[in-house]
């Protein structure tokens, strides 16, 4: 029963987190590039208070999926990093977690772009 | 709206404002939810393939699950079927890792016949910029406040 139910966790939180960014996008006047910053700032502040970790316990991939889980693992790869060798980790441990999404990205992306076309 | 504004252009802003249709927000909140949410439950699958097959703990197992999202993301903007699944999904395609994946992915493909160097090194982050900007400073500040809040304890 716990198997199944970490699935629908993960779909509605997913969900709604999504809901979140396109009302965001509708209902002001802000681009998609404000909305994407502003969930990435809201999930480093959301790690902040202690909030973000329950809910990833909670949802599964439906909060580590969306991009506020991108703000929450940077301030995860900066703290860790913290408590072996104080402030400088701040900087050095920042993009500790966070490597497989960007790194996947850089690497992906680039080599997408040897082998497919752009498409109009 | 930071640029200033003479009095016509202000004039034409509130003539506009009645005058534009209303974004249908709540057919695209229903779309947004159930992509979105799909995308996690895809997620959720290759996170327990992870953590069953490649005996990750659940801890670790959202890093390499985020890794091959952003693949079949990038993998599907090459073919161009995300873009085509964006604009029904809405935010609920850009939300998810995938989005990131697939901005980078495509800011790198548009740019492909200004050379790698110029056109795809150059432009590859154009769109999804904003975001590593703002989660690596904003993460720094939190990051800051909690190591100074801690230091006393």
């Amino acid at each position: 029963m716990d198997g199944v139910w970490i699935f629908v966790a993960a779909f509605f939180v997913g969900g709604l987190i999504c809901v979140v960014g396109q009302l965001l996008m509708d209902l002001t006047t802000l681009t998609p590039a404000h909305v994407m910053a502003i969930l990435v700032v809201a999930g480093a502040i959301l790690d902040g208070l202690g909030l973000y970790d329950p809910l990833i316990k909670f949802a599964g991939a439906g909060a580590s999926v969306p991009i506020t889980s991108f703000g929450n693992a940077l301030v995860h790869g900066a703290m860790t990093e913290t408590k072996q060798y104080g402030f400088v980790g701040l900087i050095t441990g920042i993009f500790e977690v966070t490597s497989a999404g960007i790194s996947a990205a850089i690497i992906f992306g680039f080599f997408a772009s040897l082998v497919f076309r752009p498409r109009g | 709206m930071s640029v200033q504004m003479g009095v016509k252009a202000k004039q034409y802003q509130t003539f506009i404002k009645g005058r534009q249709p209303g974004r249908p927000w709540f057919r695209n909140s229903a779309r947004a939810f159930l992509s979105g949410g799909a995308i996690c439950l895809v997620g959720q699958g290759v996170e327990e393939l992870f953590v069953h097959v490649f005996h990750y703990t659940e801890k670790v197992a959202s890093n390499p699950t985020v890794a091959v999202m952003v693949m079949l993301s990038v993998i599907f903007t090459g073919f161009g079927i995300y873009d085509k699944f964006a604009q029904w999904a809405g935010a609920g395609s850009a939300v998810p890792v995938t989005g990131f994946a697939n901005a980078v992915a495509s800011a790198a493909l548009e740019h492909k016949t200004e050379g790698y160097v110029m056109g795809v090194g150059t432009n590859m982050f154009k769109v999804a910029g904003p975001v590593i900007v703002f989660g690596v400073v904003s993460a720094f500040v939190v990051g800051l406040i909690k190591y100074v809040l801690t230091m006393g304890s």
